[in-house]
């Protein structure tokens, strides 16, 4: 019975992972750029909700739409103002340390208006645990939500970027972007628009994270973001069905480890997954392997 | 004119100067005691440090007006600031020195504590209100201690759970990258063995992932447990005490000085804490007539804050460095060397009746007082006798 208990609380991690590398994958898989400052989009959204809940006093629906723009506004911001200058930069290491440094103000900008005592989170979602075998395993209802949530949104980013005209054009954009300025589609716009969906999401993410584990700090989004990345990484980065996979098998990797070896050396153990998986499969689980053609 | 102004106000000014001290001393302007305080005034731990130089000021304000160190009025200096970093707290050190502070109440964090105790040692006197590092007063033979040591809570905290018969069988969950949980979790396990405490099941967790505690609960709740120590700090605690719900774990959780602030944390949900008890040296909920004073006074000077134990360390420092300061016969004339000898041999004679407790010194500069242990009840400490 604890292996099944085990594994159940290795999907609840797992299923926060998911939803956090969805929206690393999605602008990894279309600008070609690792957004380290996603996982700190997160906290925003996650403080966003907080204050809009009990400072403003608004519905929970309509802070988490709040929290949602302004995750939006942000993203695109960030985008506008510290990314695309350096697109055409002569590496791609500058955007990298940029994204880390867009990290490191964002955490110290919450630090400063938010202050680093930790916070409660308030209930937002409310469903009931569901009780299985007689109530010897219990399934939270925020697992049950996130499962959920990822698997719409897995879907729902599947079908826009393969059917819709805008999706497609971020397709084009991540295949050759000069090509596809040939073509008659706007770049810049496109990767706007990949990094509005993006952070969007990670609004989302932080709603489900901070419901999970009911506490915020500035750097509440910090770790989680990275093991998101080694989530992505894992599924094959920048493919949208191999991020879910990828965070739910790297949740249940990390209970195991914390369960039948020691508790602390789980992060050890995810972090040696990262390094295997590179050496073994360097495209990840699901991700393609393209040929680079000279 | 000028001069018949210059005149009166002399006088004046020597007529209230006379009027306002006791009848032993006689001083000039220059002739009081100057006191520093070093602490994180900014940065992360800085209701650390705010804490503990408010209370400071408020102590010596109303230690001037009884008294003062052995008849010579007081001068707090500005705050040392020194964020928490050790670097920054021999920089801070330097300058209240050229300043001219003649005794240290900090500092305040221990990592800084120990790198100002190699600096004082046998030169400045020092007394930190809440470095429970063993090795910040380890430097000299002049450095005093207000707070219990890491391994005494752990120690003080199986003592209390053996004598009181709070349980048998116990566990502990603590943070294995922090100094302060693991000093205190070491303590913890090796005297509730020697007590007959049986510890069955000993979890960790570390810094980094610091939200997941379903499997440590699990394997708690398996191992029959029936109290669970937390020598952590609040806000992780917090965390622990909602999933330990969430997995319907009912036991006693006990914790120490860390735990105190649990029922500030915003939002959360304090019938999750009721029934949890802890060793702390103060609760500003405390009924008796030192406390509700103290917490008034702190109100009114700070916009309403309530202060926490480190402003109750620092206010007591103030009080036994008076005390010691009476014994010893000090003057503001003498050296930072001979008031810090003086000051060192006189803590061993007295006794302080403060906020934290009843408390003496030893010789190697340590506290001596009973700890007080309160339970969360309808959300506030009740001292539990």
């Amino acid at each position: 019975m604890s292996f099944i208990s085990y594994l159940k609380d290795g999907i609840s991690l797992g299923s926060i992972y998911a939803i956090i590398a969805l929206g690393y994958t999605m602008v990894y898989g279309i600008a070609k750029m690792l957004n380290f400052a996603h996982g700190d989009v997160i906290m925003v959204g996650a403080f966003v909700i907080l204050a809009a809940i009990t400072k403003a006093g608004l519905s929970p629906l309509l802070s988490v739409l709040l929290a949602i723009i302004v995750c939006t506004v942000l993203g695109v911001t960030i985008e506008m103002i510290a990314y695309r200058p350096l697109r055409k930069a002569s590496s791609n290491l500058a955007v990298l340390i940029t994204a880390i440094g867009v990290s490191y103000l964002l955490q110290n900008v919450a630090l400063l208006i938010f202050g680093a005592d930790a916070k409660s989170f308030v209930t937002v979602i409310d469903v009931p645990a569901l009780k299985l075998f007689d109530g010897q395993l219990t399934i939270k209802g925020i697992t049950i939500v996130t499962i959920i949530a990822c698997i719409v949104i897995m879907a729902g980013l599947t079908f826009f970027v393969k059917k819709t005209k805008p999706g497609r054009a971020m397709q084009a954009v991540s295949e050759d972007r000069d090509a596809a300025q040939l073509m008659g589609i706007n770049v810049n716009a496109t990767i706007s628009l990949t990094f509005a969906i993006g952070s969007g999401l990670a609004a989302i993410a932080g709603l489900l994270l901070c419901s999970a584990y009911p506490t915020l700090t500035p750097y509440t989004g910090a770790m989680p973001g990275i093991k998101a990345f080694v989530a992505a990484v894992f599924g094959g980065i920048g493919s949208i069905p191999g991020a879910m996979i990828g965070g739910i098998l790297l949740g249940v990797i990390e209970i195991f480890g914390r369960a039948y070896i020691s508790s602390q050396v789980a992060d050890a153990i995810v972090f040696a997954v990262l390094i295997i998986v590179l050496l073994v499969r360097p495209a990840g689980l699901f991700g393609k392997n393209i040929q680079e053609k000279v | 004119m000028r001069n018949l102004k210059k005149v009166l106000s002399i006088t004046a000014a020597a007529a209230l100067t006379v009027a306002a001290m006791t009848p032993t001393a006689v001083y000039a302007e220059e002739e009081t005691f100057k006191v520093g305080v070093i602490g994180p005034m900014t940065g992360d731990y800085a209701q650390y440090g705010t804490n503990v130089y408010n209370a400071a000021k408020i102590a010596i304000d109303e230690v001037n007006a009884n008294g003062g160190f052995n008849g010579y009025q007081v001068e707090l200096l500005d705050a040392g600031d020194d964020q928490g970093d050790p670097e920054k707290a021999v920089n801070a050190y330097n300058d209240l020195l050229d300043k001219g502070m003649q005794m240290l109440c900090g500092t305040v964090t221990s990592g800084a504590c120990i790198a100002v105790g190699a600096e004082a040692a046998e030169s400045t006197f020092l007394f930190t209100p809440s470095g429970t590092a063993v090795d910040c007063i380890t430097a000299g033979t002049n450095e005093f201690r207000m707070c219990f040591t890491d391994p005494m809570q752990g120690t003080k905290s199986a003592e209390f759970i053996s004598e009181k018969g709070l349980a048998s069988k116990v566990a502990v969950l603590y943070d294995s990258m922090a100094d302060y949980n693991v000093g205190i979790h070491d303590s913890f396990v090796a005297s509730a063995e020697e007590l007959g405490l049986e510890v069955v099941a000993d979890e960790a967790y570390t810094t980094d992932s610091n939200t997941d505690f379903s499997v440590q609960l699990s394997k708690i709740k398996e191992s029959g447990a029936e109290l669970v120590f937390l020598p952590n700090y609040y806000s992780d605690n917090a965390l622990i005490l909602q999933q330990a719900a969430d997995a319907e774990l009912n036991v006693k959780f006990f914790g120490v000085d860390g735990m105190d602030g649990i029922l500030s944390v915003e939002n959360f949900d304090t019938s999750l804490a009721e029934g949890v008890m802890l060793l702390t040296p103060f609760s500003a909920t405390g009924e008796d007539e030192a406390t509700v004073n103290f917490v008034k006074a702190y109100n009114d000077a700070h916009n309403g804050e309530t202060p926490n134990q480190f402003a109750a360390d620092a206010y007591d420092v103030i009080y036994a460095m008076q005390l010691a300061a009476n014994d010893a016969g000090i003057t503001p004339d003498m050296s930072n060397e001979d008031i810090s000898a003086a000051l060192s041999a006189s803590m061993l004679n007295i006794e302080l009746s403060g906020l934290t407790g009843t408390a003496k010194w030893t010789e190697e500069g340590e506290c001596d007082k009973a700890p007080k242990a309160f339970e969360i009840k309808d959300g506030v400490y009740v001292e539990v006798e």
